[in-house]
């Protein structure tokens, strides 16, 4: 007999007053009977509609079933089929308007928890099993994949599952991607992102970091050094700012920069680690998206004590997960809606002192289907805050596209692949991920990388081998 | 790891350092930088890439000691090693077709302006170089500056070493007496950079400047490294560092770099307290 509650099994959290003074995980995971409970709430439709809200196919009523009958282990198979990282989309998934959405049970009352259950499973075996790689047959081909961002460690994955030799090169000192320098630790703990990079190594991955392709290396170059093929998994790592009066004051920060501080360069333990940020008593965050709900919520832990997220349309337009904005609602952050900065304000020896604000009404919808926000005059004001953080979007880095003129880009700047075979302009270039589909999401790029692997493995199954020919 | 190989000390603050690295030493160009982390807590910092050896796979950095990072670099030996150090970053400057120049570097900067002497001299441009300092003791460089310049000037504040003045003095008085250049290039402190600027604007001598914000990434993905360059923002680690010295906005650059004036004060203090109770414990 199913569980018939209109609502979740309720997650255990850290409550708000003793989480905003630290940067520990929020949401503490079910047990094996929450789950146990959760998963019986699952009506195994037949049609399995919440399959086709999930961008890679997870079988969510076969290991939802697995979790009610009690075999987790058998759960994380099913799952880990389609999907290599179930524990950080289990985490950071937008589940409210992917495979959620299409849960029957959501009609009337809550859906079935998925995302709680997917990280359920995932945790549950990396705390009670072991990763396994089994044997590898090495077929000694080279592949290069670049950035390592959930679209480069999932196609390096998979190539290496498939016997390929693969090298990551990562600009930054630490592997990861937007995992580790952008997603806050009380949101995705590090330690289990680098639990994942581990077990690439495991599989023989050889990760090079500190290695800024298009600088330090080129295409060609990789090329010459006889990798064979290349994904580019770089990601959109350029932040776009608001081009208003004020931008260059001291205290603005764009999030990337904000965001790298306190997550990559641990900024929150400074003096014991090396490298600063500055909070205001009154902090300012434009957007509405989880970039700008991180940044937010790692300002509120910083110490600050008003935080203002300031956002040009209404709550039902905030490209952010639910989950994330209920969470800042709850740690305190207040939200500026309907509201535009148009400059912001200075002291007299350049540190911000103030954003002016102008109110917004929502006119007709613009190209991405959302209603435009229109000013409204005479209705701007002043906000005070000592720090502004933008946070309203990035772009892919042009640094391997303008060192790299065969490789197609958009006017956008993101890398121009054919859908389906996820080939780029230049012969034996594959590319995924953000750095195609500008800022998207964790799974997609996920999916992105998967599909470029089985994309690279074809194109060298139908290409002579190189060092078989030379023997 | 990045091995160091070599380490000499060119005055009481200003060390030098040969690192072993062979993928910087095989791209670098005059104008370009590195960024370095020494360890697992540490900052990531920007360095010139003062010289390099593709042969031998070396890059050479000449860095003053100025707070935390910079000193703890110093304290380490030759054998030791650095844990990260990326690079080349940023464009490499461009010197092809120059026929004269003027470089000038203030006090750090010199070990900045000494690659540019170096190549411009190398591709036959005829070359004179003024190098400032506060005091005597301070001169770094001289004898390398001398062998890339036709005419190298050395000036201190106080007088100490004969010569009496800023480089925009010695700078003033070649341009009065007549000597043009095709570009003028000054790397230092930039109150000094804006004086130079300043000055060869009057002669409409084109003037490049090597601007040093602070930095994390050099990649162009923090946003952190922005300077006003003829009213647009740029980024100094991929637009940069060299930028139009008429153009650029310096007093917005002067204010953004004490930015954490008072957090590079604790940093430093917490470290030499560290040490000294290491040192007493
Ligand atoms: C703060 C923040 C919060 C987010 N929250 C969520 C969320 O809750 N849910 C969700 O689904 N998505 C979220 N996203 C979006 C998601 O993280 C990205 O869509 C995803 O990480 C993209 O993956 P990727 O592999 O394409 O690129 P990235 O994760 O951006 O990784 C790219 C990697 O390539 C490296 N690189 C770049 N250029 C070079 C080069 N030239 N040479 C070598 N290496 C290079 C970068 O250093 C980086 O490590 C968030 C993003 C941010 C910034
Ligand atoms: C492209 C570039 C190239 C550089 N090349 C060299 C070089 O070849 N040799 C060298 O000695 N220094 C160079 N610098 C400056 C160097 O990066 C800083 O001195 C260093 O980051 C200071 O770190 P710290 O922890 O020791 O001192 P901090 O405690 O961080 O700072 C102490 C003092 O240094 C100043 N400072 C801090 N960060 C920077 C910065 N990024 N740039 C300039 N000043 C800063 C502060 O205003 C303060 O007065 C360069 C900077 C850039 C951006
Ligand atoms: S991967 Fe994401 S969308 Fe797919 S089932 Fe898991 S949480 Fe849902
Ligand atoms: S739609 Fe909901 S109830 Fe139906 S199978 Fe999927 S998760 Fe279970
Ligand atoms: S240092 Fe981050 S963009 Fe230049």
């Amino acid at each position: 007999m199913p569980n018939m509650s209109l609502k979740k099994v309720p997650m255990p959290e850290q409550n708000p007053e003793a989480r905003t003074r630290n940067f520990l995980e929020v949401a503490l995971g079910y047990t094996g009977e929450m789950a146990k409970e959760e998963a019986q709430r699952c009506l195994n439709c037949k049609h399995k509609p919440c399959m086709q809200g999930c961008p890679v196919n997870v079988n969510i009523p076969g290991f939802i079933e697995a979790v009610a009958a009690g075999d987790f282990e058998k759960a994380y198979h099913i799952i880990k089929n389609t999907n290599s990282l179930p524990a950080i989309c289990g985490r950071v998934c937008p589940q409210e308007t992917q495979c959620e959405k299409f849960c029957v049970r959501g009609i009337k009352g809550e859906s079935v928890g998925i995302g709680r259950l997917e990280r359920f499973v995932a945790d549950w075996y990396m705390s009670n099993r072991e990763q396994k790689k089994g044997s590898i047959a090495r077929n000694g081909r080279k592949v290069a994949v670049v950035g390592s961002g959930p679209a480069g460690l999932t196609c390096a994955g998979d190539l290496a599952k498939m016997g390929y030799e693969v090298t990551i090169f990562e600009a930054f000192h630490t592997p990861g991607g937007v995992l580790m320098y952008g997603i806050p630790e009380f949101r995705l703990p590090k330690a289990l992102v680098q639990k994942e990079i581990d077990y690439l190594k495991q599989l023989g991955v050889e990760i090079k970091t500190n290695m800024v392709i298009g600088k330090v290396l080129s295409l060609n170059d990789l090329m010459n050094e006889g990798y064979e093929a290349i994904f580019i998994g770089t990601g959109a790592g350029l932040p776009n700012f608001m081009g208003i009066p004020g931008e260059n004051l001291n205290g603005v920060y764009s999030a990337n920069e904000f965001l790298t501080r306190v997550n990559l360069m641990k900024a929150y333990k400074f003096p014991e680690t090396d490298t600063p940020v500055k909070v205001g008593r009154n902090v300012a965050v434009v957007g509405g998206g989880n970039v700008a709900m991180d940044a937010a919520r790692c300002a509120k832990r910083l110490g600050a004590e008003n935080v203002y997220i300031i956002y040009r349309r209404s709550e039902a337009e905030m490209p952010a997960r639910l989950e994330e904005v209920h969470h800042a609602k709850e740690e305190g952050i207040i939200f500026k809606l309907l509201s535009n900065p148009v400059r912001i304000i200075g002291t007299d020896d350049g540190w911000v002192k103030g954003i002016e604000c102008i109110e917004m009404e929502l006119g007709e919808p613009d190209s991405s289907g959302r209603r435009r926000p229109v000013p409204k005059a005479g209705t701007e004001h002043v906000i005070d805050v000592e720090t502004v953080i933008i946070a309203i979007g990035q772009s892919p880095n042009p640094l391997i596209s303008s060192t790299t003129p065969d490789l197609k880009t958009n006017k956008w700047g993101c890398i121009v692949i054919d859908e389906n075979t996820c080939a780029t302009s230049k012969e034996g270039v594959f590319a995924g991920g953000d750095a195609v589909t500008g800022a998207a999401t964790v799974i997609l790029a996920m999916g992105a990388g998967k599909k470029a692997a089985v994309a690279i493995d074809n194109y060298l199954k139908a290409k002579p081998n190189k060092i078989k020919a030379a023997e | 790891m990045f091995q160091i190989v070599r380490k000499e000390i060119l005055n009481p603050s200003i060390k030098l350092m040969e690192i072993e690295a062979p993928y910087v030493a095989r791209k670098a160009e005059p104008g370009q930088f590195i960024i370095l982390r020494v360890d697992e807590d540490g900052e990531r910092i920007p360095l010139t890439i003062a010289d390099f050896d593709r042969d031998k796979g070396t890059v050479t950095i000449i860095f003053q000691e100025v707070g935390k990072t910079t000193k703890l670099l110093g304290s380490l030996n030759e054998g030791e090693s650095i844990l990260d150090f990326v690079g080349p970053l940023g464009k490499p400057s461009h010197l092809d077709g120059v026929k004269s120049a003027a470089v000038i570097g203030g006090g750090l900067g010199t070990a900045i302006a000494y690659p540019q002497a170096k190549k411009l001299h190398s591709l036959g441009a005829r070359v004179d170089s003024v190098i400032g300092f506060r005091n005597k003791d301070l001169i770094i460089l001289e004898e390398e500056m001398s062998k890339v310049s036709n005419r190298l000037f050395v000036t201190t504040d106080d007088g100490s070493n004969g010569t009496k003045g800023f480089v925009t003095d010695i700078l003033k008085r070649l341009l009065e007496e007549g000597n043009r250049y095709d570009v003028v290039i000054a790397i230092g402190p930039l109150v000094m950079m804006k004086a130079v600027s300043n000055l060869t604007r009057e002669y409409g001598i084109k003037t490049i400047v090597s601007m040093n914000p602070v930095m994390i990434d050099g990649t162009g993905m923090c946003g952190g490294c922005r300077v006003t360059v003829g009213g647009n923002v740029k980024f100094a680690c991929v637009d940069g560092p060299d930028f139009d010295g008429h153009q650029v906005d310096f007093d917005e650059a002067m204010r953004r770099q004490l930015m954490y004036r008072n957090e590079e004060k604790i940093s430093l203090e917490e470290h030499e307290c560290r040490l000294r109770g290491e040192k007493y414990a």
